[in-house]
């Protein structure tokens, strides 16, 4: 079946780098840190790039992290909450939303 | 799933050469030998003798689906009892410090009790690798106390600290039963503080990806068990699993054979050489034969080239400085943090019970 996505594609990340390896460079070396041990551990990191990639729908993420996560002793139970977590988010950002709606509501209603 | 083996399923990956031929037939990146290499060791030698493991039969009470061993109840493979005097004379006459006993169910052995009480009677530290839950069947609840009495040292298996996934690779029901097993052995004072009763918990990933930083694992774990069943135990052991035997025929099924050894073979870790377990322990089979390791018995890649290949012709002078048989399925154990049967190998710690 022919798609946008391919799951092998996901191992060809750094080919990205080949026009522009500096900046490739750049982002590789942050993108290390950002994930390295720190104030949260690898797994809690881990779990919040498993919740953002559901957040911003990318399957390359949603791919690397679920194996991250495992790798990093998550359970299923923890990712799948995870899940939710970013789920509740984006459904609250569309809710809180509707306070604007109901200020411009107030305003044009008798 | 039934309680049956790949032997007992007439499954072609029941044969060691059958299993060994599919991961030679795997396109990966490079081959072990290359990594080593790279790493600068171009082959891998023996550094010493501390662990004898002993194991004593395919025979199990359980059938667990990673299982390398193909170990189950319809196995019939059982260690001689040439073989066993043979192996605890080479202890007795040398100074190799541990004897390691697994199987299968080392328990279901006959003369468990007799290996066990013949080694500590030669002051030899003795590892049981147990599946908790063989202490739960009738005939087999005097082994918490045999074990508590001749202080040995437990190495329990425990894939999560949740019912569903152990019970997925472990068997309905393991679970519970490994949570009562574990509030027994903790009762006779194993896993407390001062006791000298070491029990240690073996965890191997359920599916297919690399076990987390155990160190980190294990404090999650020790929480975990106490808040939710009170139950402790000393260090929490990671382990790879091998592309062997059960678990090789589920990495097949479940699609995921090659993904799983490009990870281990881009996670080669050259730290995790150094404490490669095939370097200091010497495995035997049920009928005597000489491997590196357990993995590399389980796929038939007996000693190599000069060093003795049955226990009867074993002599330490002989086994010092061997050359290690390797194949593709080394990189489980030099993947991420490196893999042994005591954990993680770049996280190795010095015994202190």
């Amino acid at each position: 079946m022919d798609t946008y996505y391919h799951a092998k594609d996901l191992a060809k990340f750094s080919d990205i780098g080949h026009d522009a390896p500096e900046l490739w460079k750049k982002f590789s070396d942050w993108y290390g840190a950002v994930f390295a041990e720190g104030a949260l551990t690898e797994r809690e990191k881990a779990l919040i790039a498993l919740g953002v990639a559901h957040a911003v729908q990318c399957p390359y993420c949603i791919d690397a992290y679920t194996t991250t996560s495992l790798e990093k002793g998550a359970t299923p139970e923890q990712m799948t909450e995870a899940v939710h977590v970013a789920a509740a988010i984006r459904g609250g950002a569309s809710l809180v939303h509707g306070v604007q709606m109901r200020n411009q509501l107030e305003k044009l209603s008798m | 799933m039934g309680l049956i083996t790949l032997l007992n399923a007439n499954n072609p990956l029941a044969d060691a050469a059958t299993q060994r031929a599919t991961l030679a037939a795997l396109p990966l990146r490079r081959s072990f030998e290359e990594a080593l290499s790279a790493s600068g060791q171009p082959a891998l030698h023996a550094t010493g003798l501390s662990v004898l493991q002993m194991n004593v039969g395919r025979r199990c009470n359980q059938a667990c689906r990673h299982c390398h061993v193909d170990a189950g109840p319809d196995r019939t493979e059982v260690m001689t009892d040439q073989v066993i005097d043979a192996c605890l004379a080479l202890l007795e006459t040398s100074d190799i410090p541990t004897l390691d006993i697994t199987g299968g169910a080392p328990e279901l052995h006959p003369a468990f009790r007799d290996i066990v009480r013949r080694a500590r009677a030669a002051g030899r530290h003795v590892m049981d690798r147990c599946n908790l839950t063989i202490t739960r069947l009738p005939n087999y609840a005097y082994l918490p106390e045999f074990l508590a009495e001749h202080r040995v040292e437990v190495v329990a298996s425990l894939p999560s600290v949740g019912a569903r996934q152990t019970d997925a690779q472990r068997g309905e029901g393991v679970f519970d039963d490994s949570i009562a097993a574990l509030r027994a052995f903790n009762a006779l004072g194993y896993g407390v503080d001062g006791s000298g009763l070491e029990i240690n918990l073996v965890t191997n990933p359920v599916g297919a990806f690399l076990p987390g930083a155990q160190r980190s694992l294990e404090a999650d774990w020790k929480r975990e068990l106490q808040r939710r069943f009170g139950i402790r135990f000393n260090r929490l052991f990671t382990i790879t699993n091998m592309p062997i035997s059960r678990y090789l025929q589920y990495l097949i099924d479940s699609g995921n054979l090659q993904a799983y050894m490009d990870r281990l073979v881009t996670a080669f870790n050259p730290a995790a050489v150094d404490g490669l377990m095939c370097r200091f322990t010497l495995s035997v089979s049920w009928d005597g034969r000489l491997y590196d390791c357990d993995f590399n018995q389980m796929i038939d890649l007996p000693t190599a080239g000069d060093a003795p290949h049955t226990i009867f012709d074993a002599t330490i002078a002989r086994l010092a400085g061997r050359r290690v048989a390797i194949g593709p399925h080394c990189f489980g154990c030099t993947a991420g943090a490196g893999s042994s049967c005591g954990g993680a190998t770049t996280e190795r710690t010095e015994r202190t019970v």
